[in-house]
């Protein structure tokens, strides 16, 4: 029986209007109607309709009947599935849109937003002209003007107070070639704060992942779960956040009859697909996992040959297992022991299995230890490198992976090279620029607070502050930020100001900033949130659908984007604002000399020829544009499983789709990229590989190197260390290398020719001749069950920040007050006060977060497109029906809910389901432009606002970090709903 | 002549929308007109189910039987289609539709309703195919373009199936014996009058 979802205020389709100057009230079909036809102020804007007819009131850009047809290809820029988007260009202008059905990614397909995703470049509500604010109101000012008032006053700020005073914010929605390019600014500059969302989304998976077993990513590919028997999915809710992805996802569910578990809090649209659903309680991840892998050892389904060869301190994994027994598992997670026999079952007999997890796992203030936990249990079942199984990580926006892996972060150079010697040297002789002169552009740090001082030199190796904690730099005293000043300036690009938690605090320090500048689509909600009168510029930078370039999708995949269209109103593409700054700041010269630079565009695939020079340690060294390219145009080649092309096609033959990389060596030599990670049925050069030696040798008496594992046809059938230019000499492979290979490896190397390692050899000759000899240079190692250098070598329970559970505190507490790039995290302190102060109390509900399928990220761009904000026009609160019928709450009524922290409130609409459990609270995270029941439209650029307003969820999230990576706790906190 | 259909296999819909914002995107639709939405039950319950709906240009058409001024026609590959030049606006084929199609730009009695829009299968209108007057009227005619209705290719789950009935049902069939359980298609049998075995 199919009945009509009731039309109450707050469902969430129902359809509302937002204008600018009256609030927001729901309405039922029936008066939806009625009204639509009447209405005035920015209903008009966004499409009324004339009497009589049907009629556009704005027709964007219809077909031109008659008009050539030019298609072009770029990939779709909201989330991390890639798919392809085939534009239909009349006159320059974009009027349509057709499915790629051949991409082997979405067959055509897309969700909502990509469905839309023309209107986000003909969108009437984007950024159009540079802008600065002056005594609280927007002026129009030209580019030059623009760029040449933020370089002077950055300048000064630099003079003042140092290199690290400026932030460099950038995106996981430029292209690779964009994300490089501003890490190469922030060195150029002279800081490490350089980061972007990564930080926020799945930093704690790349550090738990990668010091797991070498490389921090999805190990397979969302095609490659067409092969899974099993899925368990762990804080993903695939079906709204990766919706292309679930082609995959339900394929394999339905072709192999397979076991779809969904551990969520949350009964999300991924759960109601499930074959198994396990409602857990928020922030018990690990419990949960060692629940399942109790089972798991008591009954003897680990699978002992896998752990013995290629598994490195599982015994102690097991101590730590061992202590969760059913009964405990219950009594933390709140999930019976026999539901968790059967999921354990599941996972460790009906192979092929895989773990599917996102940012409800890594979003955490133990997200690094999480994701080891999830690492762990594949590991333990022998559940990784072969198809079908791995650690499937659903990365979030469009080229988060590649801009994580091109090093928008903190704590490294780009491709995982890090802050060391070796690799500052490296890539100065990759940008042939003196490291003598990058080490001059560094700050020196004063002796604070009992601290010691850092040279220049000390200062350049020190990871910056996480865009997490910003704000906390701003306005901390200055002994306790750990540099030569705290924040003066803020560089923004592409990336939202709702997203960190703690908004309260954030615009305190948005409010304290000497110079806030935005370069994006949008205004963004730094543009609207605070008081500050002066002193914010907002640059129109154009999507990268108005660019060239390459993205890597989640799995790895490289796809380059044409360019559809050229960039709306007076917007510049981020090169050209990038290459316009640098000029402006005096090393641009220096900074773009192995670059085509035309009309201060920079060229993309230029770019991408850098980044495969030095690429080595990740293999982007092998995905020339023009491979990619190739790629592009022979999609419908690859296979929809494996994702390879017929070895005998003249362009693609033998390729993976995308070159996922590592795609080692250079682009000549052909190596086809690894859609598989770790996997040793096949051959290096097929895209075999081993788990990463990148740990050592032998610890404690043990050896960390595999033990009769090696890939297909290895000439070395043991385990080994990573390859040097001395290992090559010792096994007299160095006789393979040619004379030019070799001249540069001396090069580098001077008189200490052996050191020259496999990651740093920019003739690519170390990695040629280990392939040849089937060996992996990057060693052949163990995984780790116990990674030492971190914090928590084993994930242990620690209870959330704000625990609902404070009795569970003193056993599980979280790790204690530490310094963390370069700030304080005072994770203990926060939590023995809230059980002090009976916070569970006073604040009994749990409050965890999540998306959309309509919007996407801070959602700024998503809110102003009238075809998705059309769909969800109000920011809303998930709240059980017993927890709403205690407070008197009706479906679809206004309530206020409150913050732990502060007096954070939020004024949004009640939605009564069961979708969460008794105690649960649950909100979007993509609103913003309300802020504590303020409506702040009328500080956004007029006619720039976004169509759909509201609060941020994270005005009451509250605090807790990472240790490993800074990561914020955006997943679980408390919080009190009222009637409003 | 092929018989084009709709078919939603609810077992793989996943309410993402795609279908609805596709449509959208095709033929420019107005804000708060709706040819296409995605309706879900049991919301947040075991059980819950989406479904993407539209005009299932039914077999012998409800909205036709009750129009006033006859402005509906089946076309010769069985979509039904109408004429706004004929249509008054009376709101009695919303009446009659058991899926919602009919969409109007106001509420109103009889003619204030304005001109009703409705899926078209992307096949446009009565004016000559692929033209200017068409596309304002009816939006993009992708039928005569050689294409299908774009909320069908552009389904992320390929949940929303759009085409020649015989071919779509051979394709469900497939589906169900893979997964070895039965139905979860919906709205075949009430516009279509058919049953689905296998």
């Amino acid at each position: 029986m199919l009945i009509k979802r009731k039309d109450a205020g707050s469902t969430r389709r129902t359809l509302q209007f937002t204008t600018a100057d009256s609030q927001p009230t729901g309405m039922d079909r029936r008066t939806f109607l009625r009204r639509s036809g009447l209405t005035t102020g920015a209903l008009a804007a966004v499409g009324a309709i004339n009497a009589g007819s049907i009629k556009k009131a704005k027709a964007i850009s219809p077909p031109e009947f008659g008009v050539p047809i030019v298609l072009k290809k770029n990939i779709c820029t909201h989330c991390s599935v890639g798919c392809t988007v085939h534009a239909e260009v009349q006159n320059g202008v974009w009027t349509g849109q057709e499915p790629a059905f051949e991409s082997p990614i979405n067959r055509g397909a897309h969700c909502a937003k990509g469905a839309a995703i023309r209107e986000i470049v003909h969108g009437d509500r984007r950024l159009k002209y540079p802008l600065k604010l002056v005594n609280g109101q927007w002026e129009r000012i030209s580019w030059d003007q623009a760029i040449n008032e933020i370089g002077d006053k950055v300048l000064a700020i630099r003079e003042q107070a140092g290199a690290d005073s400026v932030y460099w914010l950038g995106s996981a929605k430029f292209t690779n070639e964009a994300s490089y390019l501003m890490r190469k600014f922030g060195a150029f500059w002279g800081t490490n704060s350089v980061d972007h969302q990564a930080r926020i989304c799945h930093s704690t998976t790349v550090a738990g992942v990668a010091n797991t077993w070498g490389y921090g990513a999805q190990t397979n590919s969302y095609n490659d779960i067409r092969n899974a028997k099993t899925m368990i999915f762990i804080g993903s809710n695939a079906a709204e956040a990766h919706p292309v992805a679930m082609q995959h996802l339900l394929s394999s569910k339905e072709i192999n009859r397979g076991n779809m578990v969904v551990c969520d809090p949350r009964f999300t649209r991924t759960a109601c697909h499930a074959t198994e659903y396990v409602r857990f309680r928020n922030g018990t991840d690990i419990p949960l996992i060692w629940g399942i892998l109790w089972h798991v050892f008591q009954n003897g389904w680990e699978d002992k040959e896998f752990i013995a060869q290629r598994v490195y301190g599982m015994d102690e994994a097991r101590k730590e297992i061992d202590k969760w027994n059913p009964e405990e598992v219950e009594r933390v997670t709140g999930v019976p022991g026999e539901q968790l026999r059967r999921v354990a079952e599941m996972f460790a007999t009906q192979k092929p299995a895989t773990i599917i997890w996102c940012m409800g796992a890594t979003q955490k203030h133990v997200g690094t230890a999480n994701v080891r936990a999830f690492c762990i249990a594949c590991l333990a079942t022998g559940n990784v490198g072969k198809p079908g199984t791995g650690a499937n990580i659903f990365r979030g926006h469009t080229n988060v992976q590649g801009a994580t892996d091109l090093g928008l972060d903190i704590t490294t150079l780009p491709l995982y090279y890090g802050l060391t010697e070796v690799a500052w040297k490296h890539w100065a002789r990759v940008w042939e620029v003196e490291y003598e002169w990058l080490q001059s552009r560094f700050d020196e740090v004063p002796a604070k607070a009992g601290r010691k001082p850092r040279t220049r030199k000390e200062n350049m190796e020190t990871p910056g502050i996480t865009s997490t904690r910003w704000f906390d730099a701003v306005t901390f005293p200055e002994d306790q930020v750990d540099q030569r000043s705290n924040l003066k300036a803020m560089i923004v690009m592409g990336h939202n100001g709702n997203t960190v938690t703690r908004i309260p605090e954030m615009v305190k320090g948005l409010e304290k900033l000497d110079l806030m500048v935005v370069a994006d689509p949008h205004p963004t909600i730094f543009a609207a949130i605070s008081n500050k009168k002066d002193n914010i510029y907002l640059l129109p930078a154009c999507t990268s659908l108005e660019m060239e370039g390459s993205r890597t999708a989640s799995n790895r995949s490289l796809q380059w984007g044409e360019q559809i269209v050229e960039p709306a109103f007076e917007s510049k593409n981020d090169y050209e604002i990038m290459y316009l700054l640098a000029k402006k700041l005096g090393f641009a010269d220096k900074m773009f000399k192995n670059i085509k630079v035309e009309n201060n565009r920079p060229d993309a695939a230029d770019l991408l020829r850098e980044i495969n020079r030095g690429g080595w340690s990740t293999g982007y060294c092998g995905q020339s544009p023009e491979r990619l390219k190739a790629h592009m145009k022979n999609q419908a080649k690859f296979d929809l499983v494996s994702l390879r092309a017929p070895k005998d096609d003249p362009e693609v033959g033998g390729d993976y789709y995308g070159l996922p990389w590592p795609c080692w060596g250079k682009p000549e030599i052909r190596h086809p990229g690894s859609p598989i990670l770790y996997r040793t049925d096949v051959h290096v050069k097929d895209g075999g590989g081993t788990f990463r030696a990148r740990f050592g040798i032998e610890r404690t008496g043990k050896t960390l190197l595999a033990e009769n594992s090696y890939t297909k046809g290895s000439e070395l059938i043991d385990g080994y260390p990573e390859f040097t230019m001395a290992v090559l000499q010792k096994l007299g492979w160095d006789k393979d290398l040619t004379p030019e290979e070799l001249a540069i490896i001396k090069k580098i190397g001077g008189e200490k020719v052996g050191t020259v390692s496999w990651s740093i050899d920019l003739s690519g000759g170390i990695q040629r001749v280990c392939l040849e000899h089937g060996v992996m240079h990057y060693g052949n190692g163990k995984a780790r069950a116990v990674a030492w250098n971190l914090p928590d070598p084993v994930p242990v329970h620690r209870e959330p920040i704000y625990s609902p559970r404070p009795e569970l505190v003193a056993k599980y507490p979280t790790r204690p007050d530490e310094r963390q790039f370069r700030i304080m995290n005072a994770g203990f302190t926060v939590q023995q006060n809230a059980v002090k102060n009976e916070i569970s109390k006073k604040f009994p509900l749990i409050l965890s977060s999540g998306r959309l399928v309509e919007y996407e990220g801070g959602g700024e761009e998503t809110r102003s497109n009238r075809w998705l904000a059309e769909l969800q026009q109000d920011m809303f609160v998930e709240i059980n029906p017993a927890d709403a019928a205690e407070r008197g709450i009706s479906d679809g009524q206004w309530v206020w809910v409150l913050g732990a922290e502060g007096d954070a409130r939020a004024r949004v609409k009640a939605l009564v389901t069961e979708r969460v459990g008794k105690g649960v609270t649950w909100m979007p995270f993509h609103f913003s432009g309300w802020f504590m029941g303020e409506d702040r439209r009328k500080f956004y650029p007029a006619g720039m606002d976004p169509i759909v307003l509201g609060e941020s969820v994270n005005t009451l999230t509250t605090y807790g970090f990472d240790p490993v990576t800074g990561m914020q706790e955006a997943k679980v906190t408390l919080c009190q709903v009222r009637a409003a | 002549m092929a018989r084009m259909k709709f078919l939603c296999d609810a077992d793989r819909c996943i309410e993402c929308n795609a279908c609805v914002t596709a449509c959208k995107n095709e033929h420019d639709v107005p804000w708060g007109i709706n040819r296409r939405r995605v309706v879900t039950i049991n919301d947040g319950k075991p059980g819950e189910r989406s479904v993407s709906m539209a005009c299932m240009h039914c077999t012998d058409a409800p909205c036709a039987a009750v129009c006033p001024v006859d402005c509906f026609y089946t076309t010769a590959d069985a979509v039904v289609l109408h004429s706004k030049d004929l249509c008054i606006g009376c709101g009695y084929c919303f009446y009659a539709c058991p899926f919602g199609a009919p969409q109007y730009p106001r509420v109103g009695n009889f003619g204030s309703r304005g001109k009703m829009d409705k899926c078209t299968f992307c096949a446009g209108g009565p004016e000559p195919d692929d033209t200017a007057v068409e596309y304002v009227k009816y939006g993009a005619n992708r039928l005569a373009q050689g294409k299908l209705p774009l909320c069908a290719e552009m389904c992320s789950t390929k949940s929303l199936l759009a085409g020649d009935g015989e071919i779509i049902a051979t394709i469900y069939k497939e589906r169900v014996k893979q997964r070895g359980y039965g139905s979860g298609a919906w709205g075949w049998q009430t516009a279509y009058r058919e049953t689905i075995t296998g």
